[in-house]
């Protein structure tokens, strides 16, 4: 409850500039309700004064319907006015709170966007913001309005008439419990639903994924038997949650409707007993309806606010990651010519399982070297540490005789062009995708990148050449035709160094020889990383670090290292007999 | 939206008394006024407080009957929703179980689970609603109108006024907005998937610097969205205070000229006061309306995309039945004159490829990516139809095998592999859930499986998540060739499926393959010349159309793209 308290008060440090909105948005709630519960009182009082035939006031009833005109007009304009200034309140914040949700994602170091699932940062961002919204914002007006007409029926009510007031106060708690219990009792029905519903999702993700296997296995029939089993339960579940659940609706309009008859027994009564006005009979019977429908109301958002303060600590939660050491601060530092060293570099993903120790390697400007090994060994690690995705545990990565840490992050990746295994195209045109970095690029200097790469041949034969629309990451693109566009990326760069990560390992082994050659190109003069498995494309580079287990075990020139027999020599013999 | 009534079907009685105890209960509801009326206009009018009693005792009454029949119709709308929805859900699964890859590829898994789940619970709803509220909304507004009509003509002309006009409006206001919510949640979609892209891409945008323009466009669309939304509030918020300001004028017209009526003495105080009631009545139906025309409106859109699905006939049905043997003499696998297009339009992924493939021997198919190798494997187990050409397996069109007959015979490892949750054993057992005991770890040996496999804590019952994420890529690949080898298939096709191996693996498969699956007709797919060149005829592809067909030493000599391909791969080794 403590932890809801902090949550509720951190919405509203969030809210604050919206504050004398959300002030405002109250009163014209409270006017409005006020407006809404007079009009039954003025027919009332119209009503009283058309008692049976030639005993008609026309002059009360008039002057009662003259005050009732202006009554709903102002019922129409402050409601509106509450419903217009809660929405604008509520987007605002919807929009505020994706963008600093955002900011974070950008922010934060890449570790915790490699720990936290993609979806959950999804969810909070579309599910979680709106449940905030909508449970918070308008939640908020929607119950204010319902306890102000609780309370002005109520004092309209025992101004009338006190004791059936009475009545009605002790009658309405009725179908509250009523709707509690039916709750409470379809609780553990729904959760038992919610489970199966979840399941039965589960169980067609991974058999409608697994759809050809299992046909090619002729394994369809069994696929179904497991559906039908869940299907089966979900059937009975559903409907136990579903019949209790529905009880509900017609239990409170009984006792919405015992209401409505004691009000009248007790109006009747009164009025045979000269107490009480008709008029004040049919105000009260409307009342009776409206009396209620809050209570019932008000139980609704009391969940959909438990929901919303839920989503909201969710929110937070990523809110408060650690993002980045600033580094704005930080002066920036010559430029040389893609000098690099490791000194005495330790660095774990977890601190259990120790990845590189004690690791010193000095590049010079110009060099070439590459990461071979099997997969998952470990090799993305340097390059990991050397862009600064992630920091090392201790000693040092120097570019250019700096220590990266003294660097602006921006700077020092702006010295590195990077081809990565997994392609990264956003929703934008081919052109767009290729001039990723550089917005101000010509289509001249986008086609000569396209061209060196190879990949200006099936960018021309696709629907609009250079202009071709892409989506959900190159949707339609072989793996291959994806990468060129990445490496073309990179070419139309020319950045001092390169990182060549695993960059051609989804393409055919006649398209990587021509990528080769284009890299070649780009290579030339330039401090190179190249991490690889296939053995054939690095065999020219000055340097080849052997990493087995997440160690390095070898390094050297390829004809030092197959001299040396060790493993670099099983692995590339293994590769060519 | 037709191919749903069938499901209806066994619930049609649920679906005729379960309104009609609706309807009874709005009867009484209606009523109710009426009792009222009686009370003021008899009892308080006479002074007569038993009278007072006596009506208040028949609302009571009136109440009590009408739970009752709401229970009866809810009892029934969630018997027939829950079994419609069951039987909805087992209908759409086993389509898409007969589903052959090209109605996959048009809908795609994820879109498919969606209308399973989500799409299936919506129309649910709508059937529910459908005996909950179909008949009592309607009923309430006209009843409330027929009932003023029946007490004073003159005086419920107020009624046809006012009832048009707040129907106008929620009308209005609804389908005015119903398209732009498509919009805003266009704009919403819009977010996610720039966030999405964020996340998957983190690195690629880091390295470029591109955190700030990301988070501008984000904050473009951010806003945009924000924009659309309070546009559609805007109209929302006319919507409840507008209605409800509609109404009291209704009241107050009734007042007014009901005032006139009481006066002549053809209307009395308490059917007044009745008129005043229906007038309330109307409107909390009416919205009742809205919200069921809402939920129809959801149900029609998730039951059309529901139906699309049902009413997809597969491609590939499931064979005339006909079964062959493997003779000597007829080829195993042939392919004459095959081509094969995916959708209507677009370019051939295989043209005229013309194969010959004896018992007992090997394939190789060599080509880059997108030469039509995939197309080419799915086509032997009928995954997919030809276009053009046929395809036969012991010499019989596969289109005339009886499907499962056939797909029984042939290992197809495709190359991602695809693992279920269970355990290792179940994943092998797959094809074939009767499979000995040899047989299974003879499949294991060979798939080079058993380092990891009996190196385990609990060996090949070892529990496997779904997707088999906790096994490696190449772990996977193993186990999706030890799967099919262990069925024991007259034809293995390996479709590019050591692509996760790494070298020295990859060759000590092949060499168990060739020594322990003898008489199996292999069909190996790589762009490896490794994993092809010792094959008895290698088939090489390129952009669908056959490039060259022979053994290594024949293609070597006459064929250039072979060549190609060959020194590319030798490339290192010669620098």
């Amino acid at each position: 409850m403590n932890n809801a308290a902090g949550t509720l008060k951190r919405l509203l440090m969030l809210v604050k500039p919206q504050l004398p909105k959300m002030l405002l948005a109250f009163l014209c709630a409270a006017a409005g309700v006020g407006a809404t519960l007079y009009c039954p009182v003025l027919a009332g009082r119209a009503i009283d004064a058309i008692i049976a035939p030639s005993q008609v006031n026309y002059a009360d009833v008039k002057s009662a319907l003259l005050i009732l005109l202006p009554v709903i007009a102002a019922l129409l304009v402050f409601g509106v006015l509450m419903s217009l200034i809660t929405n604008k309140v509520c987007y605002r914040v919807v929009r505020e709170m994706r963008v600093s949700l955002f900011a974070k994602i950008c922010g934060v170091p890449i570790k915790t966007i490699d720990d936290i699932p993609a979806g959950e940062w999804m969810s909070r961002m579309v599910t979680d913001v709106d449940n905030v919204a909508d449970g918070l914002l308008q939640g908020a007006t929607q119950l204010f309005s319902g306890i102000v007409t609780i309370l002005m029926t109520l004092v309209f009510m025992l101004t009338i008439d006190w004791v059936i007031a009475l009545v009605v106060v002790a009658l309405t708690p009725l179908s509250l419990i009523l709707a509690a219990v039916i709750a409470r009792g379809s609780r553990k029905m729904f959760s038992k639903q919610s489970l199966l519903q979840g399941s039965l999702g589960g169980y067609a993700e991974e058999m409608f994924g697994a759809q050809r296997v299992l046909v090619s296995c002729g394994a369809a029939k069994m696929a179904q038997d497991g559906m039908d089993k869940i299907n089966g339960e979900l059937k009975t579940w559903g409907f136990r949650a579903q019949i209790y659940a529905s009880f509900t609706n017609p239990s409170t309009r009984f006792v919405n409707g015992l209401v409505y008859a004691a009000v009248a027994i007790a109006g009747g009564l009164s009025a045979v007993s000269g107490g009480m006005t008709i008029g004040a009979i049919s105000c009260f019977l409307s009342y009776a309806n409206q009396y209620t429908k809050p209570f019932n109301e008000v139980t609704g958002i009391m969940a959909q606010l438990q929901t919303a303060v839920m989503s909201a600590e969710r929110i937070f939660a990523l809110m408060d990651l650690q993002s980045e050491s600033p580094d704005k601060a930080l002066p920036a530092q010559e430029k040389g010519n893609g000098e690099v060293e490791f000194r005495h570099v330790s660095f774990r993903y977890v601190p259990e399982r120790p990845m590189i120790e004690d690791f010193s390697l000095t590049v010079r400007a110009g060099m070439r070297v590459a990461i071979v090994g099997p997969t998952g060994c470990g090799k993305t690690t340097l390059i990991n540490l050397l862009m600064r995705f992630y920091d090392v545990d201790s000693g040092a990565v120097l570019v250019d005789g700096v220590d990266i840490r003294d660097m602006k992050r921006e700077e020092l990746r702006s010295r590195f062009g990077m081809v990565l295994q997994e392609t990264f195209l956003t929703t934008g045109t081919v052109a767009e995708n290729i001039a990723f970095g550089r917005e101000n690029a010509s289509m001249e200097e986008i086609v000569a990148a396209a061209k060196a790469v190879h990949a200006d041949g099936f960018i021309r034969q696709m629907d609009d050449g250079y202009d071709t629309l892409l989506l959900n990451n190159g949707e339609g693109l072989s793996q291959g035709q994806k990468q060129l566009i990445c490496i073309a990326r990179v070419m139309l760069l020319q950045p001092p160094m390169l990182i060549l990560d695993e960059a051609t390992s989804s393409i055919d082994t006649l398209t990587e020889h021509r990528v080769q050659r284009a890299f070649e190109k780009l290579m030339k003069g330039r401090t190179a990383f190249v991490v690889a498995h296939r053995l054939s494309t690095i065999q020219s580079s000055d340097l080849i670090l052997v990493m087995r287990a997440g160690k390095i075990v070898e390094s050297g020139t390829h004809h030092e290292l197959l001299k040396a027999g060790g493993f670099y020599k099983t692995l590339y013999e293994s590769q060519f007999d | 939206m037709k191919s749903l009534l069938p499901f209806l079907k066994p619930y049609r009685k649920e679906l005729f008394i379960g309104p009609l105890f609706k309807w009874v209960e709005a009867f009484f509801e209606l009523l109710v006024p009426l009792v009222v009326a009686r009370l003021i206009d008899v009892g308080v009018k006479n002074g007569d407080a038993s009278y007072v009693w006596r009506q208040g005792g028949i609302m009571v009454l009136l109440g009590l009957v009408g739970l009752c029949s709401s229970l009866c119709c809810q009892y029934m709308a969630s018997k027939a929703s829950q079994g419609f929805g069951t039987d909805l859900r087992g209908a759409i699964f086993r389509k898409v179980m007969s589903f052959s890859g090209a109605e996959l590829d048009y809908f795609t898994a994820p879109s498919l689970v969606t209308r399973l789940t989500g799409d299936s619970y919506q129309v649910q709803q709508g059937v529910a609603m459908l005996i909950r509220m179909a008949v009592r909304a309607p009923f309430l507004v006209v009843g409330a109108v027929v009932m003023a009509m029946t007490i004073d003509m003159q005086l419920s002309l107020v009624f046809i006024c006012v009832t048009p006009v707040l129907a106008l409006i929620i009308w209005f206001v609804l389908f005015k907005n119903v398209p732009r919510y498509r919009e805003v949640n266009k704009k919403l979609d819009r977010v996610s998937t720039i966030t999405r892209e964020n996340l998957l891409g983190a690195r690629v945008v880091r390295a470029f610097s591109k955190e700030e323009e990301q988070e501008r466009k984000l904050e473009a669309a951010a806003k945009e969205h924000e924009r659309l939304s309070v546009g559609i509030g805007k109209l929302n918020a006319l919507l409840s205070p507008l209605t409800s300001a509609v109404m009291n004028l209704g009241i107050a017209a009734i007042i007014w000229f009901g005032a006139g009526n009481v006066d002549t003495g053809s209307l009395t105080q308490g059917e007044l006061i009745a008129f005043v009631n229906y007038m309330g009545q109307i409107l909390l139906a009416l919205i009742a309306l809205v919200n069921l025309v809402l939920i129809f409106i959801k149900a029609a859109a998730s039951g059309r995309r529901i139906c699309e699905v049902l009413d997809t006939t597969p491609e590939v049905d499931s064979g005339r039945g006909e079964s062959a043997e493997a003779a000597d003499g007829i080829p195993a696998i042939e392919m004459r004159g095959v081509s094969m297009r995916y959708g209507r339009s677009g370019d051939n992924a295989l043209d005229d490829i013309s194969i010959s493939v004896p018992r007992g021997e090997t394939l190789g198919v060599i080509g880059g990516t997108g030469s039509g190798k995939s197309t080419l494997a799915g086509l032997i187990p009928r995954m997919y139809d030809v276009s053009g050409g046929e395809v036969l397996v012991n010499g019989l069109d596969v289109r005339a095998w009886d499907a499962e007959k056939l797909r029984q015979r042939i290992g197809l490892v495709p190359q991602s592999p695809t693992i279920l949750s269970g355990t290792i054993l179940s994943n092998v057992t797959l094809k074939k859930p009767d499979a000995s005991e040899e047989d299974i770890k003879a499949a294991i040996e060979i798939s080079q499986s058993a380092d990891f496999v009996y190196s385990g804590e609990n060996g090949i019952m070892r529990e496997i998540t779904a997707g088999g994420r906790n096994l490696s890529g190449g772990q996977r690949q193993r186990l999706t060739i030890a799967r099919a080898i262990a069925a024991k298939p007259e034809i293995l096709i390996l479709d590019d499926s050591a692509s996760a191996l790494d070298m020295r693996t990859d060759k000590a498969l092949r060499r168990a393959l060739r020594e322990r699956t003898r008489g199996m007709t292999v069909v190996i797919i790589s762009q490896r010349v490794s994993a092809v060149e010792g094959a008895d005829r290698i088939l090489v592809l390129s952009g669908g159309k056959c490039a060259g067909y022979g053994t290594h030493g024949e293609l070597m000599k006459n064929c250039a793209e072979y060549r190609e391909i060959v020194k590319s791969q030798e490339a290192g080794e010669n620098e």
